[in-house]
């Protein structure tokens, strides 16, 4: 009995060290991590959804609060005319989170392009949703009163073959980025003249 | 002690270099070094959770009941390996991308629960300290090794850095001629690879 006590004891004591102690590091490294993923994966996609901006939308960001989160939000502006927006939004896909950047041009109310950032869905099927332009064109220029869905659900974005869950994942991503862009669209087109010098 | 603490470094960078004498851990050796600079960020990520481990596990032998001993050391390896994830996503995103499944599989890399349970679960802390260290890098240079037979085969050139650091350029080696072998950085290229390293240091009589 007493060597049973001392597993479960050493057990739980390590397991708790270990866990607060990652707390810690992930506390630490979590805005370099952020500056890193900015740097490296979304300012390229960023720049490439507003291809053309006459800005630099990285760096005409500003924050919005909704409840408890925080949003980052890039501008585009075109032709000295900021009329473009580029908010992130996040889709639970087959591996993990897919982070999704949505590009709303304010003044149509229609989508200028999704790009997908972050995944870690299966190379060759989920991953496709970033490695084949063909499905994120699929939202390009569509109106933003209308959520989307895959065509089995009854929508017209045709889903990657072997990867529905994806699929969904990212119409779900971008749904929410549409609900926040409705909420928001005010306090958006406000701020986003501020954002461009 | 049998072995003086000298020997217990030297033993892994070559009577029991991991990859090539003992044949273990092929998973990162065959899967990264597609270049020299991915297998040494791979080599010095696998050294750290070596080292790391291998103190924490010699300092907590008295105290880890033997039978759930596999659990407690998956859990400091486990540790490890996500404050270097951690680490390298933050201080270095290139070679992070560069790596990606392998840096989380280094929690089931036979070498380091091997040394935990082999060696340091059973020796005091300096010497673990030794042996991981030598193992470590052991392992660090079988993967440059063979990422730069793969990488000149492949490219005809070195280049590279390491963690933003000490960047290194070799020009193509061959002349504008070259054709480059692009199989050797491919999968299969990496069996042979090793295959052809392996049979070289067997050439080596090992005492």
């Amino acid at each position: 009995m007493g060597e049973m006590i001392k597993m479960v004891v050493v057990l739980t004591v390590l397991s708790v060290i270990s866990g607060g102690g990652l707390k810690w590091i992930e506390e630490f490294a979590k805005p370099k991590i952020e500056a890193q993923v900015l740097e490296n994966v979304k300012g390229p996609a960023i720049r490439e959804i507003l291809a053309g901006a006459s800005n630099d939308p990285v760096e005409s960001r500003f924050r919005i609060e909704d409840g408890e989160q925080e949003h980052t939000v890039f501008v585009g502006a075109f032709d000295g005319k900021a009329d473009t927006v580029v908010l992130e939004s996040e889709g639970r896909g087959y591996g993990g989170p897919i982070g999704l950047l949505v590009a709303v041009n304010v003044e149509k109310d229609q989508l200028l392009g999704v790009s997908v950032t972050t995944h870690t869905e299966t190379p060759g099927l989920g991953a496709q949703a970033k490695d084949n332009p063909a499905f994120a064109a699929q939202f390009r220029g569509k109106p933003v009163d209308k959520p989307f869905a895959v065509t089995n659900d009854g929508g017209d974005i045709s889903a990657i073959s072997g990867a529905t869950i994806t699929s969904r994942a990212v119409v779900d991503a971008a749904n929410r980025a549409l609900t926040l862009y409705q909420n928001f669209k005010p306090q958006l087109t406000e701020e986003m003249q501020r954002a461009v010098k | 002690m049998a072995k003086s603490i000298a020997q217990e470094f030297t033993k892994g960078l070559w009577k029991e270099i991991a990859p090539f004498r003992l044949v273990l851990g092929l998973c990162p050796v065959l899967g990264v070094t597609t270049s020299m600079k991915n297998g040494i960020g791979m080599g010095l990520a696998t050294t750290f959770v070596l080292l790391c481990s291998n103190i924490l596990v010699s300092l907590l032998r008295k105290v880890i009941p033997s039978k759930v001993r596999i659990a407690c050391y998956i859990i400091i390896i486990a540790s490890f390996v996500i404050v270097v994830e951690q680490m390298l996503q933050a201080y270095a995103y290139d070679i992070y991308k560069s790596l990606g499944v392998f840096i989380p599989l280094i929690v089931v890399n036979c070498i380091v629960l091997g040394r935990a349970e082999a060696f340091a679960s059973k020796n005091g802390v300096v010497p673990s300290i030794a042996d991981g260290l030598g193992i470590g890098i052991g392992f660090t240079l079988s993967l440059a090794a063979l990422g730069a037979v793969r990488e000149i085969l492949g490219t005809g050139a070195l280049e590279g850095d390491i963690f933003g650091h000490l960047a290194y350029h070799v020009p193509n080696l061959f002349g504008a001629s070259f054709e480059p072998f692009a199989f050797a950085i491919q999968a299969p290229g990496a069996f042979v690879c090793l295959g052809l390293m392996l049979c070289l240091m067997n050439l080596v009589p090992s005492k």
